[in-house]
């Protein structure tokens, strides 16, 4: 009997590591990367693991290949993934609306780190936020998790894959370089579900390749399976044949952007902190959470009621929960590590109802909880 | 004399295609021009896999962006329309993720070496077992007519409007010296070997490489007053030669000059595909 692929127990990891096996875990058996730090842990530990549970490992000749590689991947009927940090996130644009277009299942890893350009490539950043949401061309709807552990790492691993799975959409792993690099108990569960391939249900002669199902989503039949699909990503109709016409064209993309849409609430996650009785709330995500958490207790010593929204899902944003929040706290404080970005949403889901205010630092280092609880106290005075 | 016209049938008997099997009959018309070769390509590549008798369902056919890149549009079996440039990473990962399948890329030369050249090299380098067939018409069809890596000096262009002054590639040599293990060429004028070259190159394993010579006469013929399509057609008739087994540098393509055409590369050497299986079985003791 093979040995099993999941590597179940209890294990002492970093967050590259975790989201390794949480792929693995998950079913993934391709992964196509080029090397870049602060990922590389991530593929180094692939290419050793894949091929000994039947799966392949490519080390392709850039980044612009390596997601094209996955969609490939992805379309021969196997979960596919790759890893990247941020110039390597930039050469995958094009592709990732490919897989967008083309609605292939997929998963991206970022690593984060100081940016633009090559930036700090040993050290952590969170500035591609708005890159994750916008960076390809067009309209459209993205998902992006951003763990704040390497335990979270592996088990938004698995959930990418599920997602990715269910809507037929590529997900985004939005981590950073220190919970890539952190070391961590990681509890490997004993099953892990894998999600299954949303197949046709009828024979070929019958099947339309695009059409989808009541959740917007069509079932998806993949290389040599006799359903002889063209795929493109052009504007395509029904039956995946390109179609040039502005209606068809506007039809395609609000199904894409709504079969998201519709099951955000199956989509977006968070964790609340202390927000019953807060005053002050911080929406913070990936490492910045970790370093809010301690602001918190600082804050709450003080007699400052804070608490924080910690996202889990970055993309769909929880517009609706963030809006509640601004109808009950005096101010938020958004953390990350870029110079504002997720604040913009919290700006705009909270439509002006309250203070806002921002801890930011472009990268390079995590913040401090002193600079948090400052930041916390600033607007637990004004309010 | 008054004679009533019989309405012309919807499908005229005996006048089909002969290759309607593979065909996306509904998806015909084809966007291609009058006089253009990708109609030559489409039907020899279609004879090719008749003949191979193989499973058209272990068959799958990529393609970049382009006037070429459509074939695959109009075959009936797998066929992916990917992103500009980049049909033979998408390949490496359907090939890797099911070895299985027979993998085909069908682009252009800018497609393939433009934009796309690293690529090319890296796949051939690797002898991944795809094959490659890149349709060589001197331009950018589909952009309408610019200058790309193939434009002969002098060549006219929609971005050389003085003529090339760049220098050109000479896609045979280059795929040869990337490591493909099996490089020909051919032009539209000659279906029978083209035919023969698409079956050959699909049943030699490895990374193997087929440059189809081709009129645009839309976009290249006409600026650079080789005519029309069938003008061109004389021009192959005129100029190509054929040499097997021709030194790859000795390949080159200058207008007003003959050229060579046939088989200049054909290598047994060991796939990606092996290589990796060697590795594997290396590894796990031959476990797996
Ligand atoms: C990234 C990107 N850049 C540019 C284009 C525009 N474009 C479409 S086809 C093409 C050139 C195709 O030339 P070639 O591969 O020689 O194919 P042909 O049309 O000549 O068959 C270009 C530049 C694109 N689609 N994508
Ligand atoms: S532009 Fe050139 S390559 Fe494109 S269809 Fe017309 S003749 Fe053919
Ligand atoms: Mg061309």
């Amino acid at each position: 009997m093979p040995p099993k692929a999941t590597l179940s127990g209890v294990h002492f990891m970093n967050g590259d590591e975790a989201i390794a096996e949480g792929a693995i875990a998950a079913g993934c058996r391709f992964f196509a990367a080029y090397p870049i730090t602060p990922q590389s842990e991530i593929s180094e530990r692939l290419s050793w693991r894949l091929p000994r549970v039947g799966g392949t490992f490519i080390q392709m000749e850039d980044e612009i290949a390596a997601m094209a590689a996955v969609v490939g991947g992805a379309w021969a009927g196997v979960k596919s993934m790759t890893a990247t940090s941020g110039p390597g996130f930039s050469l995958m644009m094009e592709n990732l609306g490919l897989a967008i277009m083309t609605e292939t299942p997929c998963v991206v890893a970022n690593v984060q780190r100081g940016a633009p350009s090559t930036g700090l490539p040993t050290a952590v950043g969170q500035g591609d936020m708005m890159q994750a949401r916008w960076g390809s061309h067009g309209h459209y709807e993205i998902i992006a998790l951003v763990p704040s552990s390497p335990q979270e790492a592996f088990d938004l691993t698995v959930r990418a894959f599920a997602l990715s799975e269910r809507f037929r959409v590529p997900v985004l792993l939005m981590t950073d370089e220190v919970v890539g690099h952190m070391y961590e108990r990681v509890e490997i569960p004993n099953d892990v579900p894998v999600a299954p391939r949303r197949r046709p249900t009828v024979p070929p002669g019958e099947f339309v390749p695009f059409k989808p199902g009541p959740d917007l989503v069509p079932p998806m039949a993949c290389a040599g399976e006799g359903y002889r699909v063209h795929v493109t990503g052009l504007t395509h109709d029904e039956r995946g044949y390109p179609d040039m016409s502005d209606e068809t064209h506007d039809r395609l993309v609000r199904r894409l952007v709504e079969k998201i849409l519709r099951y955000r609430s199956e989509i977006t996650f968070y964790e609340e902190i202390g927000l019953q009785d807060a005053e002050v709330a911080v929406v913070s995500y990936g490492i910045s959470a970790r370093v809010a958490y301690r602001a918190l207790a600082l804050a709450r010593q003080k007699g400052i009621r804070a608490g924080m929204l910690r996202l889990i899902t970055a993309w769909p944003f929880p517009d609706e929960r963030v809006r509640a929040l601004a109808d009950q706290v005096k101010g938020i404080v958004t953390v990350e590590l870029n110079l504002g970005q997720m604040s913009r949403e919290v700006e705009r889901a909270s439509q002006g109802r309250v203070p806002l205010s921002g801890v930011f630092h472009a990268g390079g280092r995590i913040h401090t909880p002193e600079e948090v609880l400052a930041g916390i106290e600033e607007v637990a005075r004004a309010g | 004399m008054q004679v009533k016209a019989k309405p012309v049938p919807e499908i005229i008997p005996g006048a089909q295609h002969p290759m309607e099997k593979f065909l996306r009959t509904e998806r015909i018309p084809h966007i291609w021009c009058a006089g253009c070769g990708l109609g030559t390509v489409l039907g020899n590549f279609l004879y090719a896999l008749d003949e191979l008798a193989w499973d058209p369902d272990s068959v799958a056919v990529v393609a970049g962006i382009g006037c070429t890149a459509r074939i695959p549009g109009y075959v009936r079996l797998d066929t992916y329309h990917t992103t500009h440039g980049r049909a033979i990473p998408f390949a490496t990962g359907l090939k890797l993720a099911n070895p299985k399948l027979h993998v085909v890329v069908i682009s252009g030369d800018g497609d393939l070496f433009a934009i796309g050249g690293n690529h090319l090299i890296h796949a051939a380098r690797r002898n991944m077992d795809l094959t490659v067939i890149c349709v060589n018409n001197f331009n950018y069809g589909m952009t309408g007519g610019q200058s790309g890596p193939t434009t002969p000096l002098d060549g006219k262009t929609t971005t050389t409007p003085f003529g090339n002054f760049e220098h050109s590639f000479n896609l045979v040599h280059l795929a040869a010296s990337a490591g493909a293990s099996y490089v020909a060429r051919w032009t539209t004028l000659d279906g029978r070997r083209l035919q023969r070259g698409f079956m050959e190159a699909l049943s030699h394993k490895g990374f193997t490489f087929v440059e189809v010579i081709s009129p645009c006469p839309t976009n290249y013929g006409r600026r650079n007053k080789i005519g029309d399509g069938l003008d061109e057609l004389r021009y192959y008739a005129d100029h190509a030669a054929i040499r097997h087994g021709a030194d790859p540098k000795e390949t080159e393509f200058v207008p007003g000059k003959p050229f060579l055409v046939g088989k200049f590369v054909e290598l047994d050497k060991p796939t990606y595909h092996e290589m990796y299986a060697a590795k594997v079985a290396e590894m796990t003791g031959g476990k797996k």
